[in-house]
């Protein structure tokens, strides 16, 4: 055991006959290429089978096989109206769930990164357990719950259980923001005579701000597309997943096509504007600069 | 007074920002898992209602029943992860040293499914892999396939989705250690006469291990818990601990034994995890030591 040389070099120099490696090879970078291209071709296939089934036209309740080209369900795609709840209900709930879940998660990232304190390395794992436990087991553990409480699950029962397990994903993001922070801003303000409150609202807030927003995006994102915690505690109330899932054995209207397509176009659209809002933003920064 | 008084609200403080949040996480996890053991441990029948009987009994019967779906579980999530790893691990690297301009595009196409819905995704799926689909329909011509053989209701179809539900929790965590890693240091180990596999193997993969770690948990987990890919893609012959749990609880109503069953695959997946940071901490350890 060589512990007296440090890591990497400590491999005995090879004899200077053998050859210097070559720079890497062109072919080595395509055959990684093209995998890389077939592996998010793989990402994209059910992808592009959705879209292209929203315009389908099927005969029959089975939106299987292509039959026609049609622009019907994009006229009109709340047309369902169970589906139509479906959407407003997993909105509302997305909605309510994050502002909880980013309020709660916001605040224990602070106290886990701003104060050491007792037990700080148990509640940290105690975040982390929501993560490492299969969301089966969260829900059926939930649903237990209000069993034996005898709680009617529906739509509140389905916001506390989002609230439960997105909260750790904003701690987690949350505090990956905190941690990257000069805390030296904030005692600048402190010395400034600002108070704990001020000094929070007027410099922290403004700082972690985009962290928030992306622990936010991330809760909502989860929470729309849970099927299942939310299987388990639902009750009578009906979701998009759940819609979809339920769907499955009577066919699966082509309007569940057109709705998650316009989402996906919508996403697009505004991950464009905000790279576009980036770059406006990085030349005033440099023209400033000048 | 006034400096003990500042003290005492600087201990305060941390525990008054976790409060609510850590209150919720108390309530709506830590509870129900505890009243979970609870309810395992209860006798009686969907009837007339379950008693606490300190029944272990449960715990045998359930393992001895659903052995099967149990090892089933692990088995297909264990190959679902090594799938992910083989396909994610060149796909990251691409990103990570070669894709160059192509970078932030190529990781928007990594996280673009997730925006639409997971259970749509699945579905899709069930409509490519459908026995008079294009994909069934060309393997079969082309003789790949038996002329009753089946894509749909095997155990590859449930595996396939598995593996393509999971593959960006498996490729961005590896691509964020991968992106890391100082390529200073790759150069330096071929400078030194290490061939390309040495430097790769001795300093690329050691540095990406927590990533890989990420990136399997964050597979593997999920995997093991999951049903919905074998609801959609499978038959009850395919059928995971998921779907057993799921149907005891929302069907049959056999809640001690539902219980008990989740209760075993958390401790299952909290002991893989603690002997898999063993494991690879211990490789760690080795190879620096080296």
């Amino acid at each position: 055991m060589a512990v007296e040389a440090p890591p990497g070099i400590a491999e005995p120099v090879a004899p200077a006959t053998r050859a210097r490696v070559r720079p890497p090879s062109r072919a080595r970078s395509w055959a990684l290429g093209v995998w890389s291209a077939l592996a998010l071709l793989y990402l994209f296939v059910p992808i592009f089978v959705i879209v292209v089934f929203s315009f389908n036209d099927p005969r029959g309740r089975f939106n299987f096989t292509w039959q026609g080209f049609t622009l019907e369900h994009w006229a009109n795609p709340f047309e369902n109206p169970d589906l139509a709840l479906a959407m407003k209900n997993s909105f509302l709930i997305a909605l309510i769930a994050t502002l909880i879940a980013t309020a709660l998660g916001t605040f224990m990232a602070m106290a886990l990164v701003r104060y050491g304190f007792r037990g700080r390395s148990l509640v940290d794992f105690f975040v982390f357990l929501p993560l490492s436990t299969p969301e089966v087991v969260i829900g059926a553990a939930l649903l237990a719950l209000f069993l034996t409480m005898a709680v009617n699950t529906g739509f509140a029962t389905i916001v506390i259980a989002h609230v439960m397990f997105t909260v750790s994903y904003v701690v987690v993001t949350v505090k990956a923001r905190l941690e990257g922070m000069d805390r030296h801003i904030e005692e600048a303000a402190m010395d400034l005579g600002a108070t704990e409150w001020t000094t929070f609202r007027k410099v922290t807030l403004p700082m972690i701000a985009p962290g928030v927003a992306a622990a936010s995006l991330l809760a909502a994102a989860i929470s729309v597309d849970d099927y299942v915690i939310t299987s388990f505690n639902a009750g009578q109330t009906i979701t998009f997943p759940l819609f979809i899932f339920g769907a499955t054995r009577q066919g699966v209207p082509p309007e569940v096509n057109v709705l998650a397509t316009g989402v996906l176009l919508v996403v697009l659209v505004l991950m464009a504007l905000n790279v576009l809002l980036q770059r406006r933003l990085a030349r005033r920064d440099a023209a400033r600069v000048d | 007074m006034l400096r003990l008084s500042l003290h005492r609200r600087r201990q305060l403080l941390p525990w008054i920002f976790l409060a609510p949040g850590l209150a919720w996480l108390v309530v709506f996890f830590a509870i129900p898992l505890v009243n979970q053991l609870n309810v395992s441990l209860q006798t009686g029948d969907p009837e007339t209602g379950y008693t606490f009987t300190w029944a272990f009994s449960t715990y045998a019967d359930a393992v001895g029943e659903y052995e099967t779906q149990f090892l089933r579980s692990i088995g297909y999530a264990a190959t679902a992860t090594v799938l992910c790893f083989a396909i994610g691990f060149p796909l990251a690297y691409f990103i990570a040293f070669k894709a160059g301009r192509w970078k932030n595009l190529m990781l928007l196409l990594i996280i673009l499914p997730f925006f639409v819905s997971y259970v749509l995704r699945t579905v899709s799926w069930q409509l490519i892999l459908a026995d008079n689909g294009f994909v069934a329909d060309t393997l079969r011509a082309v003789g790949l396939l038996g002329d009753d053989g089946r894509l749909l209701a095997t155990r590859t179809a449930v595996i396939a989705g598995i593996t393509y539900n999971f593959l960006p929790f498996m490729a961005l965590p590896l691509y964020v250690s991968l992106e890391k890693i100082d390529k200073r240091l790759i150069e330096a180990a071929t400078d030194l006469y290490a061939s390309r596999a040495t430097a790769f193997r001795k300093v690329t993969l050691p540095l990406a291990l927590p990533g890989i770690f990420a990136g399997s948990l964050l597979t593997f987990i999920p995997a093991c818990g999951d049903f919905i890919n074998a609801a959609l893609l499978g038959t009850p012959r395919q059928f995971m601990i998921g779907n057993v749990i799921q149907s005891k609880y929302l069907v049959i109503q056999d809640y001690p034994e539902a219980a008990a069953l989740s209760f075993i695959l958390m401790t299952f997946i909290l002991v893989g995890i603690l002997l898999y940071a063993r494991v690879l901490g211990a490789r760690n350890l080795t190879e620096a030591a080296i």
